[in-house]
């Protein structure tokens, strides 16, 4: 019995040992950015490294937007993620909607279809993709990075049919008697009543968004439209060289704090997010 | 977008009732077919047209400016002696075999652990997970620093310690294994979604095991691994396909323009995808790039099938017939 109680205990700490070690070392970058972001740039190239910098250069954090244009690249890439992320909610949870609830001729082959492109790469329809835009004139214009959203994201679209189809139908048949029409029971009883599923689909399109490198980068190629990811990328290669490193260090902390704000704030809806779609690799 | 006869309503015995149904289900059509207008154009714009399209501009010779015209089979056998290519697929293989067994035995140790009712789990899932949502170009950035081997925090404790450090980024024999430990940081997206479904087996089937005289290792064996096949299967699909697509990391890290020639020291970074990218958006090879996207389609599908086929052998669901 204390023998099992020992190797119980034991087993217990080295559990514990190896989470919080594990999560240690995931914090370490955290805690490398923010420190080099802080630093002198001769400081940043010492060996042995140093943690915590002397002087703290809060400075650093106001001349980067002096260096690059910082307060453009974050207009653009809210400007971006705004759009697109209403778009992606309004157009995938009206589909969500018929797909859930209106019975129709077509309906489930539709689903099907739409379902199945869920794990199509992004590879194979790039090119077309680049090709339509390019005729259309789109090319150097956000609307290549909005427009496709506010056509449905199969991976939304699946997720808020799933959630829809646990809303009792009793409430959609009261307000049927009384006259509501569909796009009146969509706005008025469906999406009032799904908004832990929305704040789901909303975290996930605001960090995709916000994050997105390869579609800025095929599309935006002037300075004054780039967006947060690829200016920071920009400023590593083609400013400054090494003696900028702590904007760049300083540019990235700036473009990771606002997610790591959301996380913390949404912290739920990201779990059943990522639990829920699972598609996020 | 025909109104249907209200067969599917058996209630509807009056001639009015008949009626009100036939409205209703016309409203449904109606309505149903609406709301989906987007999402049906959004598959054909830009899905399903583009996959079709693809394929297509991959027996074509298309530089944007001039129309595309039909070479038949010439972009692939063009391929099949591009010794660049070869080589971005030698990377990208080396990366699938190293970082899909390593991150998906190590989310699922990971989840495993925090699935043993420790306390704290709340703080360690929080710690784990909080890589995954930092943007690729900003954990490049840090891990371009933080992998440096002189003054990299990494290299530190090896130093100190008297090991072999290696030089990360700059060796090209550790530019794939840099670029897999990258990768592993993020892994906190897996660990989720395994801690999810370990948590959602039942407690019956461990006290039942435990009645036989089950053992940890035979409760493992044969309770959770059975019960989570399935997330297992569809973890290292997702994980496959996604493997196969590395771009931003390799791209942040030692590609500074669309049209730049390398990457890396010998190539050691020429993913396949960053090889397709440059011969598409920096070259404008519309065609030749077309037929590299459709050789990795068509492998990523094999692929797929081939796991589906595998997973009778593997993969357990609870419901007969379930399927996936």
């Amino acid at each position: 019995m204390t023998t099992y109680r020992v190797r119980h205990n034991a087993s217990r700490f080295l559990i514990h040992l190896t989470l919080a070690g594990g999560g240690a070392f995931m914090l370490v970058p955290f805690f490398w950015l923010l420190s080099s972001s802080l630093k002198a740039p001769h400081e940043i190239f010492v060996f042995p490294p140093k943690w915590i910098p002397d002087p703290i250069r809060w400075s650093n954090y106001v001349e980067v937007f002096e260096v690059v244009s910082v307060a453009r690249y974050a207009a653009n890439t809210m400007t971006i993620t705004i759009f697109a992320t209403l778009g992606v909610i309004l157009s995938s949870s009206m589909a969500a909607y018929s797909f859930a609830r209106l019975r129709f001729k077509g309906r489930d082959i539709m689903f099907g279809l739409i379902l199945s492109t869920v794990m199509l790469p992004y590879v194979v329809t790039m090119i077309p993709v680049y090709i339509l835009f390019s005729r259309l004139g789109w090319i150097g214009t956000f609307l290549p990075l909005i427009v496709p959203d506010w056509f449905g994201g199969p991976i939304t679209i699946f997720l808020l049919r799933q959630f829809f189809r646990t809303i009792p139908l009793e409430l959609e048949d009261a307000a049927r008697i009384d006259g509501a029409s569909r796009p009146r029971i969509f706005a008025q009883i469906i999406l009032p009543l799904s908004r832990a599923a929305l704040t789901v689909v909303l975290v996930l399109s605001l960090l995709q968004n916000w994050n997105d490198f390869l579609t800025p980068l095929i599309y935006l190629h002037k300075r004054d439209m780039f967006t947060l990811a690829l200016g920071l990328n920009a400023l590593q290669y083609f400013e400054g060289g090494l003696d900028w490193t702590h904007y760049v260090m300083a540019l990235a902390s700036l473009m990771v704090l606002p997610v790591v704000i959301l996380y913390f704030l949404a912290q739920r809806a990201f779990v059943e997010g990522i639990v829920l779609t699972g598609l996020k690799g | 977008m025909q109104s249907s006869p209200a067969q599917s309503a058996p209630e509807a015995q009056t001639d009015r009732g008949l009626r009100f149904f036939q409205r209703l289900s016309f409203e449904e059509t109606f309505f149903g077919w609406l709301f989906i207008v987007p999402a049906v154009l959004g598959l054909l714009f830009f899905r399903l047209g583009p996959v079709f399209a693809s394929f297509y501009l991959s027996f074509t010779k298309y530089e944007i400016i001039t129309a595309p015209r039909w070479i038949g089979f010439a972009n692939y056998t063009k391929l099949v002696t591009d010794a660049l290519w070869l080589r971005s697929i030698e990377v990208t293989l080396w990366y699938v075999t190293l970082f899909v067994p390593l991150s998906l035995t190590f989310a699922y140790g990971v989840a495993l652990l925090m699935s043993r009712n420790v306390r704290g789990i709340t703080t360690y899932r929080t710690l784990w997970y909080l890589p995954s949502v930092v943007p690729v170009v900003a954990s490049a950035t840090i891990w371009r620093w933080g992998l440096n081997p002189e003054f990299g925090p990494i290299n530190y404790p090896l130093k100190v310690l008297g090991l072999p450090a290696p030089r990360w980024l700059t060796d090209p024999d550790w530019i794939v294994p840099s670029i897999v430990f990258i990768g592993l940081w993020g892994l906190g997206n897996s660990v989720l979604i395994f801690l999810a479904s370990l948590i959602s087996v039942p407690r019956t089937f461990y006290e039942a095991a435990e009645v036989d005289g089950a053992n940890n290792w035979a409760r493992f064996r044969h309770v959770t691994l059975p019960l989570t096949s399935s997330i297992i299967f569809y973890q290292l699909i997702v994980t496959v396909i996604n493997s196969f697509q590395v771009f931003g990391v390799a791209y942040i890290l030692f590609v500074s323009n669309p049209s730049a020639s390398s990457a890396g020291p010998n190539n050691a970074a020429l993913f396949y995808v960053l090889y397709m990218f440059r011969n598409a958006f920096g070259y404008f090879r519309n065609g030749y790039a077309s037929a590299m996207a459709w050789i990795l389609f068509l492998v990523i599908m094999l692929l797929t099938i081939i796991l589906f086929y595998s997973q009778r052998r593997w993969v357990y669901y609870e419901t007969e017939g379930g399927g996936s």
